[in-house]
């Protein structure tokens, strides 16, 4: 589904990504973990194609398509998510009314029917329930007012309402509590888990992996992958450090 | 109604930053006269969305504890200039909500005094220029309070943002104050959408133009937010966001 070939990107013309490998396919589930200033948010700034962060080598195809050859939208629209490390907050855009016209601007880039009022408002509902969010949480401007757990939890809403094949998550688990932890958790399962779908969960913790279980676990360190292996290394890492591990 | 006589040139304060070949065609301004009376309280509306050069002088009265809310919404125009003078008696209360909204080659301007002739007035002034291509959007705004307009509250909220960087913004608030217990805030900003936001929106799969057109449907709403009509001039507003875009 993803395949990211000796990638190189830098930020403000300094190096960060400098030759990162990675294959994702459908069904499986990667944690990237690594130290500060590794580059894991870079990567998923640089998958995503935030501004300012320019690709400078190498290759990412998305289901067999060139990444790079896409603008951010139509790079949601071929089914990436990216959750926030720190949702923006937009004044005065309310999430329905946002969320409504982008997953409409999705369906039209994709040629499909867009959905009716009465149809997304269902929709936001079910995915807002399974993250225990307030439907009327979603009646307010984007982010705006929202505690550190409500916005990674509406993140998850958002991916809910979105239904991307290719979720990347930017310490989705940063700004939680244990509850909350277990609310997100659960419900990237519930949205993620299936043979056609990706994810990949950047973060620095071995505590989401509790309950969103990789397949792979790989070691971020100095813009490159230093050591790839399953599950077991994330506790491995949490035992003896990402000095001693990377090493 | 009464008619200035000789055209103004650019060493005219209040006229520094006009389109004095398009002013030339619709001299002179008519001077419109309203009077809220004694405790009443009234609500206007200035709409210009035709593309001919418009030019308006509002003569207002508030008198004594009487409340105006007046909306201005210039979207359109090749030159708009609204002109807004008022004075406040005691306890009155002006509210000013307006939006301008430009692109191409249109010079469109706001200029207001707003004078606190006695004590305890009030009045709050929120304006929103949005301005694409090669326009120019410009706010001139002077809020005066007399000697012995004691318990004076005046605020002014002036923000402008530019579309593309090759927009002009001007903005001049400016205070006039003679007297002790006076309350004057004043806020002015030019800039442009916040960069964070817009990736976040594309992010979600908005094209560039829709997520702009959002966050500048959010920026211009708060000239209305309130407004007797408030919908109808959003609607108006965002009709001219989306031809501008």
């Amino acid at each position: 589904m993803l395949k990211i070939d000796n990638l190189q990107a830098t930020v403000a013309d300094k190096p960060i990504l400098k030759g990162l490998s990675l294959e994702i396919n459908p069904g499986e589930i990667h944690a990237i973990m690594g130290p500060n200033g590794a580059g894991k948010s870079t990567l998923g700034y640089t998958l995503g194609g935030r501004p300012g962060y320019e690709v400078t080598g190498g290759s990412v195809t998305f289901d067999g398509q060139d990444l790079f050859e896409l603008e951010p939208h139509e790079r949601a629209a071929a089914g990436l998510f990216l959750g926030f490390q720190y949702p923006v907050e937009i004044p005065g855009v309310s999430f329905v009314q946002f969320l409504r016209e982008a997953a409409n601007a999705q369906r039209k880039g994709r040629g499909e029917e867009p959905l009716s009022g009465g149809e997304f408002l269902k929709l936001a509902k079910e995915k807002a329930g399974l993250l225990r969010l307030d439907m009327d949480m979603l009646k307010r401007p984007v982010n705006v007012g929202f505690s550190g757990g409500e916005k990674k939890r509406a993140e998850m809403v958002q991916m809910g309402i979105l239904d991307p094949k290719l979720a990347i998550l930017d310490e989705t688990d940063s700004g939680l509590d244990i509850d909350a932890l277990r609310v997100c958790g659960e419900g990237i399962n519930a949205i993620m888990r299936a043979p056609d779908k990706a994810v990949l969960l950047i973060t620095h913790y071995q505590r989401l992996l509790d309950y969103v279980k990789p397949d792979f676990v790989h070691v971020l360190a100095n813009g490159r992958i230093v050591k790839s292996g399953g599950p077991e290394l994330a506790h491995q890492l949490e035992a003896e450090g990402y000095e001693a591990v990377a090493a | 109604m009464t008619l200035a006589a000789t055209l103004p040139t650019r060493k005219d304060e209040a006229f520094r930053y006009a389109d004095f070949d398009a002013l030339a065609g619709v001299w002179p301004i008519a001077r419109e006269e309203i009077v809220v009376a004694a405790g009443q309280e009234d609500s206007r509306q200035i709409v210009e969305l035709g593309e001919a050069a418009v030019a308006r002088h509002l003569a207002i009265r508030v008198e004594k504890g009487a409340k105006l809310d007046l909306r201005i919404l210039t979207a359109g125009p090749a030159y708009g200039r609204i002109a807004v003078d008022v004075e406040l008696a005691e306890g009155a209360d002006f509210l000013l909500g307006a939006a301008q909204l430009a692109t191409g080659s249109e010079t469109l301007e706001i200029v207001t005094e707003v004078t606190h002739c006695e004590q305890n007035a009030t009045s709050m002034q929120v304006i929103r220029s949005a301005l694409a291509g090669h326009s120019t959007g410009t706010y001139l705004g002077r809020i005066a309070v007399a000697r012995g307009a004691d318990g004076t509250d005046a605020e002014q909220s002036v923000r402008a943002m530019l579309i593309d960087r090759t927009a002009t913004a001007n903005a001049r608030p400016e205070l006039e104050i003679y007297a002790d217990d006076v309350k004057a805030a004043h806020g002015c900003a030019v800039g442009e959408l916040d960069a964070q936001g817009l990736f976040y929106l594309a992010s979600r799969g908005l094209t560039p133009p829709q997520a702009k057109r959002l966050m500048l449907q959010a920026f211009v709403a708060e000239a209305f937010i309130g407004a007797p009509n408030e919908e109808a001039l959003s609607e108006a507003a965002l009709a001219r966001l989306e031809s501008i875009l």
